[in-house]
């Protein structure tokens, strides 16, 4: 079967694609969980009854507080507590910490640090799996066994108010509740006052019995200007009054009753790091402090120990018997001794038993060979000994026997605890072996089709042979069987949950085909290039002669890249290793140009008289003669069209062109730090969006607006010209509603809102702009015009592209979208027209581009530069699948802009080599699946590595995501090249 | 003929090899607490001016490239005069592009054009010993087949080494090793100094190795 090599990268990427979803299916495993029968059939646990007793301590235990307060502060570090800053600003928390009745501790968070998983970490004690962070944007409601729920169903009335996360996860739990939207980061102290105006009134009334608080002021600062703002300081200030106000009315609701006491959690969800963002798992992002005030408690003594390291996912279980309810059924915490330490023995080790049961129970449900676990034995042993000291209680034994025995069992308990809890943290990293396997298999042969393509698919006629015969052969059916039978043995014999197991047959065994039949494939190509080589010595030779140094540059770089994917700080900095690249390819291209406009006169003149003079050394001067002979047909061609002076000038610019591209470069870099190692250094972004230099924002908008405007509108028609101009006016007026920047003449007002009608008047224009073109594609589709028609639809659809862009970047972004545009076009003017660089070469050069134009609009490799506001530009309310897309749009405008672009490029192209769209289409999809593939195999290989979470893991998010969108690209540009190729040939 | 002056050539080299050493070794007999990484700058100055003094007094022992009328004083000065101004004027380039590159713009300024200054003396310095101040000689050597003698061939291997060695030395900065080395422009100087050496001595080795198949044109 013949296919052009445009269809066939597109089909590649498609199965690349497949590939690469299962194997991103099996990577990010399904957190711990208990089995949902189990929980229903088994109430809780009876206290280990000693021999010929029984225990009346069968029910869950009484509650400890009567009423509890959590004050969760996002973003509170924890040296904004216990370290000089806390000192500062915090006094009456730092006199609470050191002399009040309280237990201080710091929670270790586990990253990913972001919000919703923490919340759920909160309230469930699991730890949620990677994935849940992808599931932060749609939010579903928590149906996992938890605090909140349980606390409902025991009759507890819950009152909330903070960010409405919560509202989300627990829609029907609070009997009374305000959610504020973490919208508008830019807005710190509104947020705030939301939830304190209800505090006065609510801590008069007596009908709750948990009050929950999440205050997202100092994150909000946090994202703004980072955690050493001297905004920083007067929000704690105003937290410490918060939780005076609220400590002071607790203890005077206290002082009528004596029955129990109340509690106050003060805590934080996740820290921040140096430069105030989270998500990873630096030790800033990660440390909280975890407060617990009580009366209850014993002073804390004069001398001050620092405060003693717990996990986040302590709180739930401490909470769950402090309130008296049972402990969830995923979590996978460690009681907090400390916190019922004023209890009587027998009801702290009861306490303890009832953690370690439903630790072990957990344990049980989610490993086999839950019976060799150390934890679990430990756990058993002190069952007993447990028992035994209950048998001595009831006895009515106290001596000191007694004593040592129960502080025995204690330490025997908490060990037991400890390392249960450990070995169900690890639980959560098992990953889907058996589904990794086969997505990598997918993913590697089709890189390997790719590569062993190559030649042909690059070569003039931009077709190749897919030999399909050998899909009928007996080898084909062997495989078929043989991975079968594999299927079988591995889906009957595993007992973990496996997902190409969990799949449909059917779908199983259309992938099994699909695997031997890539195999045979693979193996017939290479019996092609290796048994009947002299076929193919040709092309191969007069392909590596024409190498030259910028071929080699490419290939270097390439190779550089994907072999940096290997080491953590590369992939956190990978930014630096596509800036360096692409000041390295200007460079180059500098060098090219200067070898066009300076050396081919001394070509000229010097070739005929060097060829006269040595004729032996025709060796050497070969390709130098070749290369002459083309720029002197080069020269002669453009003496031909353009007169003398516009040569002149045209020089300088192509001479000037990669220079000024180094500038822009340059100018962009410092736009946006991003990384890791750098990220805290102070860049024009920030100093842009902060509040002072609103003026300076609005401004640098408009003139970009301008800009943009002035680069898309050359080659479109005269509609989407007024569209355009149209777009982008109401892209300013978006950004004027939503407060980010202002009209000169409306200087004093401050009423802030969510700018929907302006964006949705800014998507009418887009879409009427995509739709111009679509309908100028499809005319030149149906009506076969010349290319003009096709290559306007397309800039058009580009330039539809452009202002959407515009609207939902983040406004600072706006440069990076005219640098984009300038670029391109003085690029395409000055060195890829006039220097005729062939398709693949141009494709090359535009990935690139596209990548660093990816970490140019602030992006990173972590999850956290993700700007999730994009997806709500525009909407009410979270609609999922047009946010989904519009975050997708805005995270990779930069690689799709370029890559569209790449497409207007070819097709404007296509008169000169009519294979241009192919090979461009091949390059692209090689590009993607070269590094994927690697990162895929690097990934497996390190898997139980240190930053496995924190940077591998949303880098190969990233790449995946990257793969889905190249495939549609790709896909996208055959479609296009697939009309032009038949018109040619009709 | 052609033995002898490889073999010239290779002195030379060594020499140039030999002056590194020096400039690195020496200092620290009369500086107190001198080291390349701990005092970088001070390194980076007297290395550039140890290489840059070898090479002018070598290029007036050897005279590789021996110009066959004599000259005026008058002219002698003023080709001197635009020596430095080449010179200083590929120092700016050098910081330019460095800049470019991504190194900060303000802070470390004077880290960076000693960097400069040393990426100068390796390449630019070398070309104005043995070609002088015309630009014409520097495109045609530094274009394909453009050498003439084994000195030009030599400047051609060693220059690219240089450069190449400092590209090469920036990529370990990103690295969160946290080494003293690391630090800009230490890895970056210290890539472009292993790298000259490394084209001093390969120079001569190549020269000899391609004997044969190298002819040069005559002027
Ligand atoms: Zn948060
Ligand atoms: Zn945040």
């Amino acid at each position: 079967m013949r296919l052009r090599s445009g269809v066939f990268a597109s089909a590649c990427l498609l199965v690349q694609a497949l590939g690469v979803g299962l194997f991103l299916r099996g990577f990010f495993p399904v957190p711990v969980r208990s089995l949902p029968r189990s929980g229903a059939l088994a109430g809780p646990p009876a206290e280990p009854p000693p021999t010929g007793f029984s225990s009346n301590w069968t029910k869950v235990p009484s509650p400890l507080f009567k009423k509890a307060v959590i004050v969760l502060i996002d973003a509170l570090r924890d040296d904004f507590v216990f370290g000089s800053k806390g000192k500062r600003f915090m006094p009456y928390t730092t006199q609470l910490v050191e002399r009040g009745t309280s237990h201080s501790f710091v929670a270790e968070a586990k990253p990913p640090t972001v919000t919703m998983p923490r919340i759920k970490a909160l309230t469930t004690g699991s730890i949620p799996g990677f994935i849940d962070v992808i599931m932060n944007l749609n939010s579903p409601a928590l149906l996992e066994d938890n605090l909140i729920q349980q606390a409902k169903a025991a009759g507890k009335r819950i009152i909330f108010y903070g960010d409405d996360t919560w509202v989300r996860l627990f829609p029907k739990q609070f009997v009374e509740y305000d959610g504020t939207t973490s919208f508008f980061v830019s807005d710190y102290t509104e947020v705030d006052d939301n939830v304190t105006r209800h505090l006065d009134n609510v801590m008069k009334r007596e009908d709750w019995d948990l009050l929950i608080l999440h205050y997202l002021g100092l994150d909000h600062i946090g994202h703004l200007s980072g955690p050493h703002s001297p905004l920083i300081g007067p929000k704690l200030s105003e937290m410490d009054n918060i939780i005076k106000k609220i400590h002071t009315s607790l203890l005077s609701k206290e002082e009528g009753e004596v029955t129990s006491p109340h509690l106050l959690v003060v805590c934080g969800d996740h820290g921040m790091s140096e430069t105030g963002s989270h998500g990873g798992s630096s030790e800033g992002e990660v440390r909280t402090p975890l407060l617990f005030v009580s009366s209850a408690f014993d002073r804390a003594g004069g001398l001050l120990k620092p405060p003693e390291l717990v996990q986040q996912t302590d709180l739930a279980v401490t909470l769950a018997i402090g309130l008296g309810l049972p402990i969830s059924r995923n979590s996978v915490g460690q009681l907090l001794l400390p916190v019922v330490q004023q209890k009587t023995v027998r009801e702290q080790l009861r306490y303890l038993h009832l953690n370690g049961f439903q630790l072990s129970r957990l344990l049980q449900e989610n490993m086999a060979t839950y019976e060799k676990d150390p934890g679990f034995q430990q756990f058993k042993m002190a069952e007993k000994s447990h028992g035994s000291w209950i048998k001595l209680y009831l006895e009515g034994n106290t001596s000191e026997v007694l004593r040592n025995l129960g502080k025995k069992v204690l330490r025997q308990y908490l060990e037991a605890i400890r390392v249960l809890s450990s070995s169900l943290s690890k639980q959560v990293a098992q990953y889907d072996t058996y589904s990794m396997i086969v997505g990598t298999i997918i993913v590697l042969e089709v890189l390997v089709l790719l590569l062993l393509s190559t030649a042909k698919a690059l070569s003039s006629r931009a077709e190749l042979e897919v030999p399909l015969s050998p899909l009928c052969s007996l080898l084909f059916y062997l495989t078929c069987l043989m991975l079968c039978a594999v299927h079988v043995v591995v889906c009957t014999s595993t007992e973990s949950s496996c997902y190409f197991c969990s799949i449909s047959w059917l779908t199983a065994i259309g992938v099994i085909m699909l695997i031997s039949g890539l195999l045979c494939v693979i193996l017939s190509a290479l019996e092609k290039v290796f048994v009947n080589p002299k076929q193919m010595a040709k092309n191969p030779a007069a392909a590596t002669s024409s190498w030259s140094e910028f071929d080699m540059l490419i290939l270097a770089g390439t190779v550089g890249h994907v072999s940096s994917l290997g080491a953590s700080s590369f992939i956190e900095e990978e930014h630096q290793t596509w800036y360096f690249l692409v000041s390295t390819l200007c460079l180059a291209l500098c060098q090219e140009t200067c070898r066009h406009y300076f050396l081919a006169k001394d070509c000229d003149l010097q070739l005929p008289s060097s060829a006269k003079a040595n004729p032996e050394e025709v060796k050497g001067a070969h390709h130098h003669r070749d290369d002459a002979g083309y720029l002197q047909d080069a020269s002669k061609t453009g003496k031909a069209a353009n007169s003398e002076s516009t040569r002149g000038s045209e020089k300088w610019m192509a001479l000037a062109t990669p220079w000024v591209v180094l500038v822009c470069c340059r100018l962009l870099r410092s736009l946006n730090q991003t990384g890791v190692q750098w990220a805290h250094k102070p860049d024009f972004g920030h100093w842009l969006t902060s509040s002072e230099h609103k003026a300076e924002l609005s401004l640098v908008a408009s003139v970009s607006l301008v800009m943009i405007f002035i680069l898309v509108q050359r080659r479109c028609s005269l509609v989407s010209k007024i569209a355009m101009a149209l777009g982008l006016l109401g892209v300013y007026s978006y950004r004027a509603a939503i407060g980010n920047v202002e009209f000169p003449w409306q200087r004093d007002s401050k009423d802030i809102s969510k700018g929907i009608i302006e964006a949705r008047f800014v998507y009418v224009f887009v879409l009427g702009i995509v739709f111009t073109g679509t309908k100028d594609l499809l005319k030149s589709q149906v009506l076969s015009t010349d290319a003009k028609t096709k290559f306007i639809g397309l800039w058009e659809i580009y330039s539809g592209l452009v202002l959407l862009a515009a609207l939902l970047l983040r406004p600072h972004n706006l440069p990076v979208l005219v640098f984009c545009l300038l670029i391109q076009a003085m690029m395409t003017k000055y060195v890829w027209k006039p220097l005729e660089f062939d398709a693949a070469q141009v494709t090359i050069m535009h990935y690139w581009f596209g990548q660093a134009f990816f970490f140019f609009q602030g992006n990173s490799n972590s999850i956290a530069s993700v700007d999730v506001s994009a997806g709500f530009v525009g909407l009410d309310n979270y609609v999922e699948i047009p946010a989904i897309f519009l975050t997708g749009f805005a995270t990779y405008s930069g690689p799709l802009l370029w890559a569209v672009h790449l497409l207007c490029y070819l097709s404007s192209d296509v008169s000169r080599n009519p294979s241009a769209m192919g090979h461009g289409c091949f390059c692209y999809a090689l590009l993607r699946s070269i590094p994927v593939a690697v990162y895929i195999v690097l990934v497996t290989g390190l898997r139980y590595h240190l930053f496995i979470w924190s940077v591998f893991s949303p880098k190969l998010l990233y790449e995946g995501v990257h793969v889905f969108i190249t495939a549609a690209v790709c896909t996208f540009f055959t479609a296009m090249d697939h009309n032009h190729l038949r018109k040619v040939q009709d | 003929m052609k033995e002898t002056e490889i073999k010239r050539l290779l002195s030379a080299n060594v020499i140039c090899i030999f002056s590194i050493i020096v400039a690195t070794v020496t200092p620290s007999l009369f500086l107190e607490n001198f080291s390349i990484l701990g005092t970088h700058l001070t390194w980076l100055s007297i290395c550039s001016a140890s290489v840059g003094t070898v090479n002018i007094v070598l290029y007036f022992i050897l005279k590789p490239n021996p110009s066959n009328r004599r000259t005026s004083l008058a002219h002698k000065v003023a080709r001197f005069l635009r020596c430095c101004v080449y010179f200083f004027m590929s120092c700016i380039l050098f910081h330019g592009i460095i800049v470019l590159y991504g190194a900060p713009l303000i802070e470390s300024v004077l880290e960076t054009f000693l960097f400069a200054v040393l990426l100068s003396t390796f390449t630019t310095l070398h070309c104005l010993c043995l070609l002088g101040p015309n630009i014409h000689m520097w495109l045609r050597v530094f274009s394909k087949n453009g050498a003439m003698s084994i000195w030009d061939s030599s400047l051609q291997i060693t220059a690219m080494c240089s450069v190449v060695g400092a590209w090469l030395g920036a990529f370990p900065i990103p690295l969160d090793w946290d080494r003293p080395w690391q630090v800009w422009p230490i890895s970056c100087s210290l890539g472009a100094t292993f790298g000259y050496v490394a084209g001093l001595l390969i120079a001569p080795l190549w020269i000899y190795w391609n004997r044969k198949q190298l002819t040069y044109k005559s002027r």
